[in-house]
């Protein structure tokens, strides 16, 4: 490797990075960490971490979790097909059929949701059309079932894009191998097909649960500020209560859940990692 | 048979990603507010639109913030990514993890972080905090994007250059960088969108006085729909699918290119 | 050549961004003024009025709740010069040193505004040092008469199994307690910790029948028929009623809150004499009267008052008469109260 005639270069180059990387992610985060395990005081407590264990914010916590397992779980359930149904399709206009399923998300995100309030509201656009056929109204506005809605709709990109790219990776080859040695395909499904893809779904299943479960515009947007989920606990510390040591108190025990969801990725991500 | 219900499931989800959006620019030309009854065919809220400071000004915020923030993101993702080989690979996956964490982690607790970094600081928020988190968060996918060319880049003919009597940095510009470009441009492209897109982050590093288009409509929403905002979907839906066109003819020309 | 025509694009937006943002922020040359308040709260004409006779370049932004309006300014008293917040949140300002005496000398106007009202005021601004008065009002509740058939007057009505679904409370702290509170027969600045927890129950309680908590959506749901009930404050009501016939408004028996809406400026602003020329040019009675007529909330300003047409000015709703309702303000309650409060609040949205 000659484009570097020493290392000194390349850490020269490197370095404006660095510092940024120091100063705008970890020292950042390193504040978070030292809120919240102080008082207003400054000195060091384990309350505000603890806290999550409040009937009400666990409860919240347990809501996010919730909602976001079942919201990961249905957008895979739709993506998984329709990445398997564009791959297989050979067409020359697979990338546009793919940006196509894409281009809701460069829609800005709070339009995305508020499209569903409209639609959603006790007297708005599906209700209405739902009366002029004569079907009764539907009435999931303000309800978990519209939260989910809205997440599945605004995560799903971000499900469907890692399918698709993992599935259209896979070798004919090693398909049709299997089927010359006599697999059906169920079992070239099961055994070629779904192992194959599994990094796909890892990194889905990232990008789509952890912005469900700490989002907090879906559920203040589409539950009508009924439903807290921990994001909005989290923000309201910020905005509402103005208590920043509990506000990154609950924020260390979010960073768990990412922290194993990153440990989760890992183990799974042989390629390794976003940017190996 | 097989093919037929394969394209029903395409058409469904389709449909339900597309319903909403066409719903939004069928009530951007409704006459009566309510969104419940079709009150006529009128382009009022368009007009009203186009003479709304506030809108017009946020607009500008959201669109400055996300070139500026593609920009220095861009140059410096790809600077740190042509790095990398020269680095230890221990600092390299040093590099690697920290980078990976602002992708990772919860907008919400990025967000925070940088609330409280500014604050710590006192850098007044606005503009300023706002672009420098949008930078934070965008160069992540700009090495995402980067990396893997670098990985795959093919270095002989670089040296083959400066054997050649080339100066190292016209070496550069004439080997390397035509490789990397594509994934820049994608790096790029990728960038914006986030910044576009961005609500959380930007909700909590925001000042006094300065809105984006994010957290307008947020504002918005908490105060009542007006159907100014349909007639701004609309349009940003509209913007967004032509510049859609442009770039799938692009990376077609790109792929034609490479063959 | 379709990757140059990218970047060339990316370039010129760029360019054009830029140079629109140079001259999008055209300055006048009075310097700046931050101005925070409610949501709807003002004319938006009159900012722009303001700006063209005083050239200053006005940054005006909207809260919905005092809480909200708190946590932004604690956070840094500079961010904004002016601020609209209510009774017991100034006595909190003023408490936590987060607001500046005004030198009324230099808002003349201020002498427009009705000697009851600094009466009022010196409940949580002792000596009128830090306040002026810009709107005011009591808490009732909006129904829509053809979805409510029988009489409205008491807050029970918002725990009533009929109207499940179609009740909305108010997505603030202070505001949704006074409703339990009272109709529970405590007094709304109650700091028994027995007490608010049967408050905190009763709403646990109502929850289910709640459609949402909003603030300012109230309004505009009840216009558009997405609601029965609403708890709102009775500037709104006359706006609601132009626009829907169907609603009307009633302070229930039981009794309210009153509350005044005062300008005040922050102990960090750094215009502090545009804050006057703002405070003193929302004294001025046209300048009431018109705001008056936007947002049709009460106005304090006696010399707008003489203005308003006779119906409208002598309206139990625009101008009520507190000797003939049970009112009650709120009060500040310290950090421990404010701690309860937020608590059993909290309490209430996580519940199921």
């Amino acid at each position: 490797m000659k484009l570097f005639k020493s290392g000194r270069n390349a850490y020269l180059m490197a370095s404006p990075y660095l510092a940024w990387a120091v100063i705008f992610i970890l020292v950042p985060l390193a504040m978070v960490v030292y809120y919240g395990f102080t008082d207003g005081n400054g000195s060091f407590t384990l309350n505000n971490v603890v806290r999550i264990s409040d009937p009400g914010y666990f409860k919240a916590l347990w809501r996010s979790i919730y909602l976001a397992v079942i919201s990961t779980l249905i957008c895979f359930l739709i993506a998984y097909p329709l990445g398997m149904i564009l791959s297989s399709m050979k067409l020359s206009n697979n990338a546009f059929l793919v940006t196509l399923f894409i281009l809701p998300m460069w829609m800005n995100f709070l339009l995305r949701t508020l499209t569903w309030m409209t639609l959603l509201e006790g007297k708005g656009v599906i209700n209405t059309l739902l009366d002029i056929v004569h079907l009764p109204a539907i009435n999931i506005i303000n309800t978990p079932g519209a939260i989910i809605l809205g997440m599945v709709y605004n995560f799903l990109p971000f499900m469907i894009l890692p399918i698709y790219n993992s599935l259209s990776r896979i070798d004919e080859n090693i398909i049709n191998a299997a089927r010359d040695l006599g697999a059906d395909s169920v079992q070239t499904f099961m055994r070629i097909t779904l192992p194959l893809s599994v990094p796909g779904i890892i990194s889905g299943i990232t990008m789509v649960f952890i912005p469900a479960l700490t989002t907090f515009a879906i559920s203040t947007m589409l539950g009508g500020s009924k439903i807290l989920l921990i994001g909005n606990i989290i923000e309201q510390q910020f905005t509402l209560v103005y208590d920043w040591h509990l506000g990154s108190g609950l924020s260390i025990v979010l960073m768990i859940f990412i922290l194993i969801n990153m440990i989760v990725q890992a183990v799974y991500d042989k390629e390794g990692g976003a940017l190996g | 048979m097989k093919k037929i219900l394969e394209r029903i499931y395409l058409g469904i989800i389709l449909l339900f990603m597309y319903a909403p959006i066409v719903t939004l620019i069928v009530l951007s030309f409704n006459l009566s507010k309510s969104r419940a009854r079709w009150g006529g065919f009128t382009l009022n809220w368009y007009i009203r639109l186009f003479s709304d400071r506030a809108v017009a000004s946020a607009l500008m915020n959201t669109l400055s913030i996300a070139v500026l923030a593609t920009i220095f993101s861009t140059i410096i993702g790809t600077i740190t990514c042509i790095a990398m080989i020269g680095l230890s690979p221990r600092l390299r996956s040093v590099i690697t993890g920290v980078t990976n964490i602002p992708m990772i982690n919860a907008d919400i607790v990025t967000g925070i972080s940088l609330m409280l970094l500014f604050r710590f600081l006192h850098i007044g928020s606005g503009f300023m905090t706002i672009l420098l988190a949008h930078i934070t968060f965008d160069i992540p996918f700009v090495m995402l994007s980067v990396m893997p060319r670098i990985k795959n880049m093919n270095f002989y003919v670089y040296e083959a250059a400066l054997d050649l009597g080339a100066t190292p940095f016209y070496a550069f510009r004439k080997t390397i960088l035509p490789d990397l470009m594509p994934g820049v441009i994608s790096g790029a492209l990728m960038a914006f969108t986030m910044s576009l897109d961005d609500f959380i982050i930007t909700y909590f590093t925001k000042g006094s006085g300065f809105e984006t288009l994010s957290t307008l409509i947020y504002n918005e929403v908490k105060r009542g729909i007006q159907p100014e905002i349909y007639a701004l979907s609309a349009i940003i839906f509209v913007v967004v699918l032509t510049l859609l066109l442009i770039n799938s003819g692009a990376s077609d020309n790109i792929i034609k290119e490479k063959k | 050549m379709m990757k140059k025509r990218i970047v060339s694009m990316v370039l010129l937006s760029a360019l054009a961004a830029t140079a629109l943002s140079g001259c999008g922020s055209a300055q006048g040359t009075g310097g700046k003024l931050y101005v925070y308040n409610w949501g709807e709260y003002i004319d938006e004409d009159v900012i722009t009025d303001f700006e063209k006779e005083t050239g200053i370049d006005v940054i005006y932004d909207m809260f919905e709740t005092n809480e909200i309006m708190y946590a932004k300014l604690a956070q840094d008293t500079s961010a904004y010069d002016v601020v609209c917040p209510s009774d017991y949140m100034i006595q909190k300002m003023i408490r936590n040193n987060l607001v500046q005496p005004l030198n009324l000398e230099n808002i003349p106007n201020s002498v427009n505004i009705g000697e009851q009202y600094y009466k009022e005021s010196e409940a949580f601004d002792p000596g009128n040092l830090y306040s002026v008065p810009y709107c005011w009002g009591t808490v009732g509740i909006l129904y829509n008469k053809t979805m409510v058939d029988e009489v409205v007057d008491s807050w029970d009505i918002l725990w009533d199994e009929k109207y499940s679904g179609q009740i909305l409370m108010q997505d603030s702290v202070r505001d949704a307690f006074m409703v339990s509170l009272i109709r529970n027969g405590y007094s709304q600045n109650s700091t028994n910790p027995d007490e608010i927890k049967v408050a905190t129950d009763d709403l646990i309680a109502q929850k289910p029948l709640v459609q949402a908590y909003v603030i300012d959506q109230v309004r505009d749901k009840m216009i558009g028929d997405e609601a029965a009930l609403g708890v709102i404050y009775s500037g709104e009501a006359i706006y609601t009623f132009r626009e829907n016939p169907n609603l009307e408004y009633v302070v229930p028996k039981e009794g309210t809150n009153v509350w005044i809406d005062s300008w005040v400026i922050t102990k960090g602003s750094k215009n502090v004499s545009n804050a006057e020329k703002w405070i003193n040019y929302m004294c001025r009675p046209d300048i009431a009267l018109r705001n008056f007529e936007y947002i049709t909330y009460s106005t304090p300003n006696v010399a707008a008052q003489e203005l308003i047409d006779e119906e409208t000015r002598n309206s139990e709703i625009a101008f009520p008469d507190l000797t003939k309702l049970k009112t009650e303000a709120y009060k500040y309650l310290g950090e421990e109260g404010d701690k309860l409060y937020n608590d059993a609040w909290m309490q209430v949205k996580s519940a199921n």
